[in-house]
């Protein structure tokens, strides 16, 4: 027997005490309902349909009571007519054919002399009319918003704001009537006037050049809610009507959004709301938030948006964390607007990064990190450490990465950036991405002169704690490299404790990281291969010996990669007379930006500190980070494929498409294009007998590198994918002052160049013999009147994009005083239009003069093509 | 707007729920309203009780044994919808003459004729507690 009330079915449930349970009361009524419904029970159905909205509410299906709530709506009776309504919102919707099926009955509810009927059709077309339905009774929507029932006119508002939605193109019936709604006296229906007319506004710019003109009145009917007395009404805790004010708000915003004049109108309505609003109650905070969102999105005056601000700053010190959220939310989206005045309450963002609850820490913490600029970045970070410290784990990662980024960016000195990084990766190393660490590790490399602090303070870190990965392949790395400045520099802090680190200390301590349980196969990778480069770097014989017998033990390794490094090495202790040469330095890669200037690190030519391989470092200038992580690992084992001349490896492959970008920024000088890849004739691959002779004994002139850097360098032949490009050709090309073969002598008259303060340059150019689109140029440098000794010459040359250039080295960088100096320059020309050149030209005078110059030349003969 | 009404209790039973334009069969409904109930009973009285779920953002406020959430998305306040609560539970307390949970389990429909009153398809019609009442009282002379 199914229950007869609702009342009753509910204790029913109440009393279930499992869900078990429940459900087994609810199936069986369910049933009942479903024969009731057949035998067409008039009296009933209403009990029933109750009962079955219901069990809706809990989840269970109720579709098959449809129709019966259709059915109520047919009947006359005002409570059947209003469940049924309800019914119907609650079954259906707008996707269900059923609901056709009441269009009709809408239709002659909406023109019932009850209003309350009217209300009840009102409410459910507006709840879920479809497309179709909108169509047809639009018109009777109209009429009703015309209504003198302030009870009707206020529902017909908001169903047409649906009908808008579903059928845009009826938007234009409506306009009329919504500007006249504007004027009307009665908080309900100005509440869904403006309602409608944001929606409107929402969907049809057009609507808004309408509206706008509307302004006025929206900043009249504002001001008399703001400044009018007491009225009980509408009063909610002293705030009258705080709803609508925060509508009328809301449209201002939307209308004055990109148009200066309607700002300006509300300029002072704003003012007044956000200094007379009283801000204890949540009420007037609400508004105060919807004024400071206002604010911010139209063209409002700075003394506005600082008051704005300040209103901002005020919630952040509220106690309600509500309040602070929104504070937050909203200080994140216009901190990229205005800075500086958000800096003002830094120290309050920085203590809501302590707070109890996880949202208001995820948004200060995002706060923070758009505020850090060059100023405070030290207090920030410091700040930012410390929460790192007790951050949960889903945070670290991006934290990681942005304290990171942002010490980049803003590090005052190296040493407090590396220190900064540092920290970072003992706080946090298992969350740190590998681009993080290549920076790292690129950063330490560049800084020569903190190289022993730096070492010294991985050292000690490590031995603190092996188990964050990224820190020990930092770690690793940087000892291996720096083991020998290590070892000299004798000492290290430990605890405020300065120690002595050994050899064998060392040793030790990448035996246990081998041992121990968080090596994986990468860590493992790097710590060999540190290993071997320290056998260049120490000198006790039997930490050499060690060293070799750990490498030995890896040689049967079930992973290939460690299989492969560990006989490598373990090779490489049979060439003891090269095995320095091979494990130097790596050449300090470059960072992004600097790549027009020469570094110091040139200076020094070969051997040491400085690098052989640091012309190719120059060269492989990159930016793609993913290169330098692979160049850290791979640069040794890689370098020692190609002298053996194990023909290409792989991974240049990856550093060569960057070569074009030092020529990229300095080509930008010239404002020229950048000369891309040499014609398939100019490159020379087979290196010359003895590669390694060049390597070391030749030493080159700093100035070369700036060449090589300027010249496109050997890139792989855009016809010869199987050739992949040596870095150490480039090597071997200069290495050997042997010009190219095909390169006849020069024939043609010198045409003059350049020449200021007594220098002189003059091109000649001839054709290449076996290749006529190339134009082979002799340059020469003529010291006519300088006076003094003209020194470290560097000539850049460029050409347009539609050329190639490629420069060989000078015979030499001094010129004495009535001494000439050449040099030989090529340049392609597929297209044989007339070759042109821009020129600079930077030399020192022994005297003291640094002359830095740019000139144009295109002055070869017409006819020469 | 607005996007659902939710009243859950503090064991995680709903005791009302109405939802705006939100296309969710109902075992994912149901789904959902736990989640939420998890959610809400979890936070703390001192912490923030607007918070962000899928892709709603919710406020909810406590009373007695019952929370009262809406779900919203982006254009709306949060502080005003907060008040939106508050005002809506005055209505009902006027209206049941102190209202306890029990009486909004018995009454459900009642409870939804206010709700019609106040918020038509997710936007705020009327929140003054005389005109949101007075026709109810009405309909309710009518219909006996």
């Amino acid at each position: 027997m199914p229950y007869y009330r609702l009342k009753d079915l509910i204790k029913a449930i109440r009393a279930c005490k499992t869900a078990a349970d429940e459900r087994a009361v609810i199936q069986k009524e369910s049933a009942a309902i479903r024969t009731s419904f057949k035998e067409e029970n008039n009296d009933a159905r209403h009990s029933n349909v109750a009962k079955l909205l219901y069990i809706h509410m809990l989840g269970y299906p109720a579709h098959f009571g449809q129709i019966e709530c259709l059915k109520l709506v047919a009947s006359n009776r005002f409570a059947d007519k209003r469940l049924g309504y309800l019914g119907i919102m609650l079954l259906l919707d707008e996707n269900q054919e059923v609901l056709t099926l009441v269009t009709n009955s809408l239709k002659n509810d909406m023109n019932h002399s009850n209003m309350y009927i009217v209300g009840l059709a009102l409410c459910t077309l507006g709840n879920i009319s479809s497309p179709e339905m909108a169509r047809d009774l639009c018109a009777e929507v109209e009429k009703l918003l015309g209504s003198s029932n302030v009870y009707i006119r206020k529902k017909a508002a908001l169903c047409a704001m649906r009908i808008i939605r579903k059928v845009p193109e009826l938007q234009e019936n409506f306009l009329s009537k919504a500007k006249s709604l504007l004027s009307d006296r009665n908080h309900g229906v100005l509440l869904t006037a403006t309602t409608l007319i944001t929606e409107m506004c929402h969907r049809n710019p057009d609507t808004l050049v309408t509206f706008r003109k509307a302004v006025p009145l929206l900043v009249r009917h504002l001001k008399s809610l703001v400044s009018a007395g007491f009225s009980p009404e509408h009063d909610v805790t002293g705030v009258t009507d705080p709803f609508l004010q925060v509508k009328i708000l809301r449209l201002m915003r939307i209308l004055g959004k990109g148009d200066a004049e309607a700002s300006e109108a509300m300029n002072d309505i704003l003012a007044q709301v956000a200094t007379n609003t009283e801000s204890s109650k949540n009420v007037g905070n609400s508004i105060l938030y919807e004024t400071v969102l206002t604010i911010m999105e139209i063209q409002s005056e700075s003394g506005l948006r600082v008051l704005a601000i300040n209103i901002l700053g005020k919630f952040l010190t509220n106690r309600d964390n509500n309040i602070r959220y929104v504070a937050l939310t909203t200080l994140n989206k216009t901190v990229s607007i205005d800075t500086n005045a958000v800096q003002r309450h830094r120290n309050i963002i920085l203590d809501c990064l302590r707070d109890g609850d996880i949202s208001i820490r995820r948004r200060a913490l995002e706060l923070s990190f758009a505020l850090i600029n060059e100023t405070n970045v030290r207090v920030l970070t410091r700040e930012l450490l410390a929460f790192l410290e007790v951050a949960d784990n889903e945070f670290k990662q991006g934290m990681t990465t942005k304290i990171c980024l942002a010490a980049d960016r803003f590090a005052p000195n190296k040493r407090w950036h590396i220190d900064t990084v540092l920290r970072v990766l003992k706080l946090a190393g298992n969350y740190v991405r590998e681009e993080i660490l290549s920076n790292f590790i690129r950063l330490i490399a560049q800084t020569k002169d903190l190289n022993a602090y730096t070492v010294q303070k991985l050292y000690a870190a490590l031995k603190a704690d092996i188990s964050q990965e990224s820190l020990t392949l930092a770690s690793v790395w940087v000892i291996g490299e720096y083991g020998d400045i290590l070892i000299k520099g004798g000492s290290f802090e430990e605890e405020e404790l300065v120690k002595e680190v050994t050899e064998p200390d060392v040793v030790d301590l990448f035996e246990s990281i081998l041992a121990g349980p968080y090596a994986n196969q990468v860590t493992r990778e790097y710590v060999l291969t540190a290993l071997m480069k320290l056998t260049s770097r120490f000198t006790s014989t039997p930490v050499i010996q060690r060293i070799q017998a750990i490498l030995e033990r890896y040689n049967t390794s079930i992973e290939v990669e460690i299989q492969q490094r560990a006989i490598e090495y373990t090779n490489l202790f049979k060439f003891d007379n090269i095995r320095p040469a091979v494990l130097e330095r790596i050449p300090i890669p470059e960072s992004k930006e600097e790549t027009s200037r020469p570094t110091d690190d040139f200076s020094s030519g070969g051997g040491g500190g400085g690098s052989l391989l640091d012309l190719d470092g120059d060269s492989i200038a990159t930016d793609v980070k993913k290169v330098n992580a692979s160049e850290n690992s791979q640069n040794t084992v890689d370098i020692l494929a190609t002298i053996f001349g194990s023909g290409p490896s792989d991974t240049t492959d990856n550093l060569t498409p960057s070569r074009s970008n030092p020529k990229d920024d300095i080509m930008s000088l010239f404002n020229t294009g950048p000369t891309t890849t040499t014609s398939p004739n100019l490159i020379e691959n087979t290196p010359s007998a003895n590669p390694l002779d060049d390597l070391i004994t030749t030493s080159l002139p700093s100035t070369n590198e700036n060449l090589l850097g300027l010249s496109s360098i050997k890139q792989i032949a855009p016809s010869q994918n199987t050739q992949t490009v040596n870095p150490l050709d480039s090597l071997m090309d200069l290495g050997s002052t042997k010009l190219s073969t095909a390169i006849s002598p020069p024939t043609e008259t010198n045409a003059p160049a350049y020449n200021k303060n007594g220098f002189k340059i003059g091109l000649s150019p001839f054709k290449d013999q076996n290749n006529p689109n190339i134009l082979n140029i002799n340059v020469t440098f003529h010291n006519v009147g300088v006076g003094s000794d003209v020194q470290n010459l560097l000539f850049q040359a460029a050409v347009p994009k539609t050329q190639r250039l490629q420069m060989q080295p000078p015979s030499s960088t001094t010129i004495a005083p009535g001494a000439i100096v050449t040099q030989t320059i090529r340049v392609a020309n597929p297209q044989r239009v007339n070759v042109r050149l821009k020129l600079r030209i930077v030399y020192d005078t022994s005297a003291g003069g640094k002359v830095d110059d740019i000139a144009e030349f295109s002055g070869f003969p017409q006819d020469f093509w | 707007m607005l996007r659902f009404f939710l009243f859950i209790n503090k064991q995680g039973q709903t005791r009302f729920s109405r939802y705006y334009n939100v296309q969710l069969q109902p075992e994912e409904r149901v789904l959902m309203e736990a989640d939420i109930s998890r959610k809400c009973l979890k936070r703390g009285d001192s912490q923030c009780s607007i918070f962000e779920f899928r892709e709603y953002k919710l406020a909810f406020r406590r009373y007695a044994s019952l929370f009262f959430v809406i779900g919203f998305d982006e254009e709306e306040n949060h502080l005003a919808i907060l008040e939106l609560v508050h005002a809506y539970v005055e209505i009902l307390n006027a209206y049941f003459d102190n209202v306890c949970e029990l009486d909004i389990m018995f009454n459900i429909e009642k409870v939804h004729v206010i709700l019609e009153e106040m918020v038509l398809n997710g936007r705020i019609v009327e929140t003054n507690k005389n005109n949101v009442l007075a026709p109810v009282l009405e309909m309710d002379k009518t219909s006996k």
